[in-house]
């Protein structure tokens, strides 16, 4: 919903800086968001200078450089480091990413980073996703089928029906695209928001499943998808050059065909 | 306290099965709109070069009149699916919204039937 007043530990503070060590020459100023539930403080804004030669050519580098060398307390998350697992994403100079693909040549002057926008913060750079991957459950997120499958090999696809996965079996859930559409900041106890949706459309658009018709029935709802007004924040900022925003007309042509055509 | 389960949450009241009309009858009803608007354009012109008698003459032709039904009808439709659209979008409690959708609508359909009545008030002061 939205909120004209803020709640309780939402005025973001500056906090400590930490200067570069003697001798750097190609020194890059960060800026990262810090909010620890543990102390009664509000968050702050801890600034570090990070020494470019000694440091890899990411934004997740420059975050791991500062938890290694200058802030171990500094908490967020990362895993694959290349791009296909989703852990790291996380809001750099106003823009949804993840951190272990995004370079750091793209950003002019000051690295600004922050959690992901409007979600619950655990700590520092670590946004709360247990609702986005309880909406993603709901969806039920695996095949469903009536005929069993062959007793001597795979549910078989042929090339241009796997070709129709093309574009949605790469999302690797990082939330980037849900997080940045404001739709999903007003109503995301029900709207099931673009990521979501694009893994739902994966699901109703793979030609081994069965149970298209109850999907699309689930889905049929003001809230649940209609919230989308196609803003086009998702399809902007997917790190991964997906188009959430082409899934979800997809589904609503087709629940416009189940209808009217 | 809860100890209900974040599935439980998220599945909520479940799907309401409906949204793809509401969606829908936006859409065509911003595409008629145009024409619709154009032809409204010609006849605020016509009101500002033409006398009282010759503007109501020229809203009785059969034409204009269905026109100007039409523009009021659909006009107020889209108006109503519009704004509710915007109350889901920005209000919160249920009640409110509710309440707020149901108003809406009654307004849109008042101001409907009143732009029928006054048009046809006028075609028989013609006739």
């Amino acid at each position: 919903m939205v909120e004209f007043t803020l709640p309780k530990n939402s005025k973001v503070q500056q906090g400590k800086h930490f200067p570069a060590a003697t001798g750097a020459t190609r020194i890059k100023r960060v800026e990262v968001y810090r909010w620890d539930p543990d102390t009664d403080e509000n968050p702050r804004i801890d600034s570090y200078e990070i020494d470019l030669d000694q440091c890899g050519a990411k934004v997740l580098d420059l975050i791991i450089k500062i938890k290694d060398e200058v802030d171990s307390s500094l908490t967020f998350r990362r895993s694959c480091r290349e791009g296909v697992c989703g852990s790291c994403s996380m809001n750099v100079n106003g823009k949804n990413t993840l951190a272990c693909i995004k370079p750091i040549a793209d950003i002019n002057g000051t690295v600004k980073i922050f959690p992901l926008p409007h979600m619950d913060v655990v700590k520092d750079l670590v946004a709360d996703m247990t609702h986005f991957y309880a909406q993603y459950s709901s969806i039920k997120p695996w095949i469903k089928t009536q005929t069993p499958a062959p007793a001597d090999s795979e549910r078989l696809q042929s090339v241009e029906e796997r070709k129709q996965l093309d574009g949605l079996y790469e999302c690797v859930l990082c939330a980037c695209c849900s997080t940045s559409c404001p739709s999903y900041w007003w109503n995301s106890e029900r709207y099931l928001g673009p990521a979501v949706l694009l893994q739902a459309y994966r699901w109703i658009n793979d030609s081994r499943d069965e149970n298209t018709g109850e999907r699309l029935d689930e889905l049929e709802d003001p809230f649940k998808l209609y919230r989308c007004h196609t803003i086009m924040n998702c399809t902007d900022t997917c790190p991964k050059g997906l188009n959430p925003a082409k899934a979800i007309g997809e589904i609503k042509k087709l629940l416009l065909v189940r209808q009217e055509g | 306290m809860s100890y209900q389960t974040p599935l439980a949450k998220a599945r909520g009241l479940g799907s309401a099965k409906n949204g793809t009309k509401h969606w829908w009858m936006q859409r065509v009803t911003a595409v008629a709109l145009i024409p619709l608007s154009f032809w409204l354009i010609l006849f605020v012109q016509q009101l500002f070069h033409a006398s009282y008698p010759e503007i109501k003459q020229w809203l009785v032709s059969p034409l204009n009149f269905t026109l100007l039904i039409a523009w009021s009808f659909v006009g107020f439709y889209h108006a109503a699916l519009g704004l509710q659209v915007v109350i889901e979008d920005y209000l919160s409690p249920e009640w409110l919204k509710i309440v707020t959708v149901w108003l809406v609508k009654l307004t849109f359909m008042g101001a409907a039937i009143a732009a029928l009545v006054f048009a046809i008030r006028i075609a028989i002061s013609v006739g």
